[in-house]
């Protein structure tokens, strides 16, 4: 699907510094000679099943597919994998990789927090140092998280420019990476960046669909009708979307932060709201001005809090391969305390924005369709949060 | 491209860097005429860009004030456009690949034809993705400018064979910003370039004190300087024309000592 540089359709490529392309070269090597390695496929296997906890379950909603009164509704549990979240899946295999390569530092950007905690986890784990950028706004909404990092051994460094969020720690790790490369990997969290990111953080995340086609084949024998995950880079949707995009009959549907509307300023919806552009090393589709200047987004999720989106989903909506719909705060909020009310489950504030898509959608379908919606982590450091957007005056 | 090259013809060049709209058009087109005056060989014009990537503090800074100035890329051609009624000195671009993407690569090079712009600097472009804008620069005669870095190793016959204008050598690893030392062995960086092109190459990144940039130069065939200057315009706002004019002179000074030695 990758041309050789790195090219979704016109999307993709490696809009980089040049400081920073032989650093890109040697990961594509390194990673190109271990993906066919049985050694370090085992390895990663191991970590993935005895450490992460895989595979993930793949749980049959009953409450909420009588409720919904259409189609069957399946969640994809990867809030039940260790540091509760998807991120953990992606941060293994790079880890792995960057060991092999003789890296014994990782630097990590984060938006929630997952990402960096997933990186942190990996970095004990494996015995590497590893360090941590995140908007000063994020530490703020995700203070636990920046305890959490800490307590696993990371330094985490609050980043101020910009909108000092998801985007400016991208920014700023691109930049801490150009000053140190020889003994350090970047662990990029999602499928963006420029090549070979978005193909890595893809095949190590596309366990996640590999996982729901099989346990989809066990338990009803056959393949589902909707996979529903959240997009902000678009990980967790790229590794539930991978293994069916040669499926045509399954339709593969992506929630982007719409905040407070995509006829508002504050939005994240890239898709729906953003156009062509070049930035953060990939052509791919940004929220940007009339003169290409990147544009402040919002979310109350600030894991989907990201201008951009990663150059595989820009060209499966370019190919109309996959549907990228938005939901705004307000659904999502609701969709998260639905959640929970229904199957006792609480959804991080990002995959709420899934089930909040799928609540609309299943009662159309007919209960013989079925839909899978990719709960891509654990809603216990939204509370906070969620409670005051109800009018709570609750603080972690 | 020719202007590009005849600046390196009398001696090491200096080619000092400011901010478009950083505080305001009017001090930049002060700055741009003073620096023309005190000997700048080449003057690079920054487009700012809402999130530079290869930008140290300094220059995002400015970026930030330039932006909240109001300043667009439209507005940056109208500058342009004016300095060409008395500046004769070539002008450089430096900006991102968005800026140029979003604004319509095509509508971009026409207006740098137009208003008298010899090159264009993309820290985010490298030489495998060049081909974006290349075609583009060819047909309107802009000098599509690349740089090698301290990392380059291995790739820096292949970028200076294809080069124009004049080569940008990255002097250290990071982003741009005042360094206090400068440890690459940039001298068997050149000798490769020598070797493989004879277009002219000229040290940027960390450069601030007369000092690194008669070293700099020594070794290459000119200083690029950027945050020096930009903390200038930092300090003294719209008051920096004279202080960037007599720091320009200072600095091209320091580069003539010794050239006809």
């Amino acid at each position: 699907m990758t041309n050789p540089k790195g090219r979704f359709g016109r999307h993709g490529g490696q809009y980089i510094p040049e400081t920073l392309m032989n650093a890109v070269i040697e990961l594509e090597a390194a990673y190109d000679y271990f993906k066919n390695d049985p050694g370090f496929c085992a390895e990663l296997t191991e970590l993935l099943n005895e450490y992460a906890g895989r595979p993930s379950r793949l749980y049959f909603a009953e409450r909420m597919t009588r409720d919904l009164a259409g189609a069957r509704i399946y969640l994809k549990r990867e809030d039940l994998n260790h540091t509760g979240a998807h991120k953990i899946n992606n941060v293994l295999g790079q880890a792995l990789l960057a060991k092999k390569m003789g890296k014994t530092r990782l630097i990590a950007e984060t938006g929630a927090g997952q990402h960096g905690v997933a990186t942190a986890t990996a970095a004990a784990l494996m015995d590497m140092e590893c360090v941590v950028y995140m908007g000063e706004e994020d530490t703020k909404r995700q203070a636990l998280n920046v305890y959490r990092m800490r307590l696993l051994g990371a330094t985490v460094i609050p980043v101020k420019t910009g909108t000092a969020t998801l985007k400016d720690a991208v920014s700023e790790a691109m930049r801490e990476w150009t000053t140190r490369i020889d003994d350090t990997h970047y662990c990029l969290g999602s499928v963006m960046g420029p090549h070979p990111f978005p193909t890595i953080v893809r095949d190590f995340q596309a366990v996640i669909s590999r996982e729901i086609r099989a346990q989809m084949l066990e338990k009803e024998g056959r393949l589902p009708d909707a996979v529903i995950a959240c997009v902000g880079g678009g990980s967790n949707a790229i590794g539930s979307f991978y293994h069916f995009i040669d499926d045509p009959q399954v339709r593969l549907i992506g929630c982007e932060a719409a905040g407070r509307g995509i006829d508002t300023f504050e939005t994240a919806a890239t898709m729906n709201t953003g156009r062509p552009g070049i930035f953060h090393g990939m052509k791919s589709y940004f929220c940007q001005d009339e003169y290409g200047q990147i544009a402040p987004v919002y979310s109350i999720s600030a894991g989907l809090d990201y201008p951009g989106v990663g150059p595989e989903h820009a060209w499966l909506h370019d190919i109309g391969r996959a549907e990228y719909v938005p939901v705004t705060d307000e659904e999502a909020v609701c969709a998260f305390e639905y959640l929970a009310r229904t199957e006792g489950i609480i959804p991080a504030i990002e995959s709420a924005h899934a089930v909040a898509h799928a609540r609309k959608l299943a009662p159309a379908m007919g209960s013989d369709r079925i839909i899978v919606i990719t709960i891509s982590g654990r809603g216990d450091k939204d509370c906070a949060a969620i409670a005051r957007y109800r009018g709570e005056e609750l603080y972690e | 491209m020719n202007k590009i090259k005849a600046a390196f013809a009398g001696g090491k060049a200096f080619i000092p860097f400011i901010t478009c709209g950083d505080p305001d058009l009017e001090t930049t087109a002060a700055c741009v005429r003073a620096m023309a005056a005190a000997g700048a060989d080449i003057i690079e014009l920054g487009i700012p860009f809402s999130d530079p990537t290869a930008e140290g503090p300094v220059i995002q800074e400015a970026s930030l004030r330039a932006l909240n100035g109001g300043v667009t890329t439209d507005k940056v051609f109208d500058l342009v456009r004016d300095l060409r009624r008395d500046v004769t000195v070539p002008f450089v671009f430096m900006t991102y690949a968005n800026v140029v993407f979003s604004c319509g690569a095509e509508r971009f090079f026409k207006a740098c034809a137009d208003v008298g712009v010899d090159g264009l600097i993309l820290p985010d472009l490298p030489f495998e993705e060049k081909e974006e804008f290349l075609p583009l620069c060819r047909q309107y005669d802009v000098a599509l400018i690349s740089l090698i870095a301290p990392t380059s190793a291995g790739r820096i016959a292949a970028i200076a064979r294809e080069a124009e204008g004049f080569l940008y050598l990255v002097s250290s690893l990071g982003v741009t910003g005042v360094r206090s030392e400068i440890t690459t062995d940039l001298a068997s960086i050149v000798k490769v370039v020598r070797e493989n092109t004879d277009i002219p190459c000229a040290i940027g990144f960390g450069i601030s004190t007369p000092e690194q940039a008669k070293r700099m130069a020594d070794l290459s065939d000119g200083a690029i300087v950027g945050s020096a200057i930009v903390r200038l315009l930092e300090r003294y706002g719209t008051q920096a024309p004279p202080h960037v004019g007599d720091y320009v002179k200072t600095m091209k000074d320091a580069l003539r000592e010794g050239e006809s030695v």
